[in-house]
């Protein structure tokens, strides 16, 4: 079945709300650094990802897991004990960034079901199809960065099954080759499974305005009627050539509602909800609006419309409450 | 060890970017790195421009790569880099995994580059068996992160370190140098061409940050590791890699050639021309836009 809504799950609690709202698979992560989202208070131990598990299962839903940042030399084992684990949970897939941790898992898990991640920066079908050869991987995570037209021509040249991302915060920078993070921190996506960790954020009244900064670098200041976000590095405003602006992107979130129909047409295989580190009501709100969109969608995709309501409900769960279609709109680029 | 001059990140005229080759060609360097990593818009050297070229410096005793480029989006992008696999007179450094892919099916010799992403051993060995002679690690990995895999190495495996230059970041589908003049990425008037070092980037309060250089993101501070030589000895590297920059860079690669030769002044020297501050944080396990040498104490 194509568009299969995948949601996240920061614990056990979103776990479910995904689940009960609509979600036909839910994504998570193991406790520590072996996932991108290695955020203190978030993610599962082994005991929660068991009864996740059970409750996805008892109701025809499916759990993966994603171990998408890059095994280090001297705790490879923690990757490996991973994968282990999955199998042993029987997990219904695991979503790998990492070549070698890909041979580990087909050399001693052989029915382990591997996505590739959006962190392994596949933009075309050669990079996706060499995954295919090597480690049969079934299903490859595209990073936000390929028009619609250019993700068409991948899904057309590998047998590899497609996902997209549908809503959510947005990577403006290929996924897997950003280390802005670590630049300005040490601890980067790939390396920590951080980025712009809330550990180097230091938030400051000044007679000048609210500023963030991260370790110590100003990433913007805000007036007085401004709102203020989270400070992820890409999206802070900065000078260029005498002029200060959103150098490389504003605070505004991937929302791809409106591709819907297209996406249906070119038979990608499943939706992905960003979004793990967010509260069990913004998983609650986004998976029913997308449920019922991709019910709709599928029932009738000629007069497809999202509904005004929806794209309501959306931009209040979205950072800067503005959404974007990103790269899939070429404008965008 | 010995140098390499790694691919220019930036779109030169026609007649500079001749120029840097034509003054490379008698540089201490073994190797050179040719081609497009960036952005397939920059034309005015197309491949049979960069294969001329590459057979001239062959020519002239260098080691030629043909680099390839590292954000795939198109099918165009596709014929170019299986134009390049097929050309089959040079060695080529893979980017992305899709060059693996061809290079590995064509049974090809390569060199695996830095945005590979080879963080441990074991992708180390995948990359091993699949023709992988060289590689380059992350630019973020420290020297301790470094030494560990190469304790389990494959045999023969050579290992090429980013040791000057701005390091490049990331990569976005976006063009940051056609936004900055808001203008369309499909119709960017080659802006690039006016920033031969890019478009320095900087925070509120003046403090110079980043670098934007179309679709990459550098830092604004030159990676130096020309102080560590004795710790990437030890470690067994055997390529330093220098990134062009548009000024002085004869006298950059005569720099590091020197304290390759035990010349300890040339840390000193070279701090004269940096275009920018010197950072070495990423080396130290530090935050990259740390300088950190010189303060450590183990």
């Amino acid at each position: 079945m194509p568009l299969e809504l995948v949601c996240p799950a920061g614990n056990l609690i979103s776990l479910k709300t995904a689940i009960d709202n609509g979600a036909d698979a839910v994504y998570m992560g193991f406790r520590g650094n072996t996932n991108a989202r290695a955020f203190p208070g978030l993610n599962f131990d082994e005991a929660q990802a068991a009864e996740g598990l059970r409750y996805a299962h008892d109701r025809g839903r499916k759990m993966l897991l994603a171990l998408n940042t890059y095994p280090q030399t001297d705790t490879w084992t923690h990757w490996t004990g991973a994968v282990d684990s999955a199998a042993k949970l029987g997990m219904d897939a695991v979503i790998l960034a990492d070549a070698g941790l890909m041979r580990y898992a087909v050399k001693n898990h052989p029915n382990l079901r591997l996505h590739l991640s959006v962190q392994g920066s596949a933009t075309s079908y050669e990079a996706v199809n060499f995954y295919r050869e090597h480690f049969g991987i079934q299903r490859a995570v595209l990073p936000r960065v390929l028009s619609l037209p250019q993700v068409e021509n991948v899904v057309k040249n590998t047998a590899v099954e497609i996902e997209l991302f549908g809503f959510g915060g947005l990577c403006v920078m290929v996924e897997g080759r950003c280390l802005l993070s670590s630049y300005c921190t040490g601890e980067s996506p790939n390396s920590a499974g951080v980025c712009s960790p809330a550990k180097a954020v230091q938030w400051k009244e000044t007679p000048a305005g609210l500023e963030s900064r991260l370790n110590g670098v100003l990433l913007d200041r805000y007036g007085k009627d401004e709102k203020a976000g989270y400070p992820t590095l890409c999206k802070g405003r900065f000078e260029v050539s005498g002029e200060t602006y959103y150098a490389l992107e504003e605070p505004t979130s991937l929302n791809t509602l409106d591709l819907l129909p297209e996406m249906l047409k070119m038979s990608i295989a499943a939706i992905k909800i960003e979004g793990r580190q967010r509260s069990p009501a913004y998983v609650a709100q986004v998976t029913r609006v997308w449920r019922a969109a991709i019910d709709a969608v599928k029932k009738n995709a000629d007069d497809f419309t999202p509904a005004p309501v929806w794209m309501a409900e959306l931009n209040k769960l979205s950072e800067g409450q503005s959404h974007t279609l990103g790269a899939y709109y070429r404008p965008w680029k | 060890m010995n140098l390499s001059l790694g691919p220019l990140l930036y779109y030169w005229s026609r007649e500079d970017t001749l120029a840097l080759y034509d003054e490379a060609a008698s540089w201490p360097v073994t190797r050179i790195y040719l081609g497009e990593t960036v952005c397939s818009r920059r034309h005015l050297l197309r491949l049979p421009d960069w294969l001329e070229l590459a057979q001239k410096l062959a020519d002239a005793g260098k080691e030629v790569v043909l680099s390839s480029q590292t954000l795939i989006e198109s099918e165009s992008d596709l014929k170019t880099l299986r134009r390049i696999v097929s050309d089959k007179r040079f060695l080529v450094e893979a980017n992305e995994w899709g060059a693996v892919r061809l290079l590995s099916e064509a049974g090809a010799a390569f060199i695996a580059g830095s945005t590979l992403n080879v963080y441990n051993p074991e992708t180390l060995d995948v990359l091993a068996g699949l023709g992988a002679k060289r590689w380059l690690p992350p630019v973020e990995m420290s020297r301790d992160s470094l030494a560990a895999i190469l304790k389990q190495a494959p045999a023969d495996m050579e290992t090429e370190v980013f040791a000057y230059g701005k390091l490049p970041l990331a990569y976005s589908a976006r063009c940051f140098t056609a936004r900055h003049y808001n203008l369309p990425k499909d119709d960017c008037q080659f802006r690039c061409l006016d920033h031969p070092e890019g478009l320095s980037l900087s925070t509120r309060e003046g403090e110079t940050f980043l670098t934007l250089n179309g679709i990459q993101t550098q830092s604004a501070g030159v990676y130096s590791l020309i102080g560590e030589l004795p710790s990437l000895r030890e470690l067994g590297i055997s390529a330093l890699r220098l990134s062009p920059q548009s000024h002085h860079m004869g006298r950059v690669v005569q720099a590091f050639y020197a304290a390759m030769e035990g010349d300890i002044s040339q840390a000193a020297a070279l701090a004269r021309i940096l275009p920018g501050k010197p950072v070495d944080g990423y080396w130290h396990g530090k935050a990259g836009l740390e300088y950190a040498h010189g303060e450590e104490t183990c």
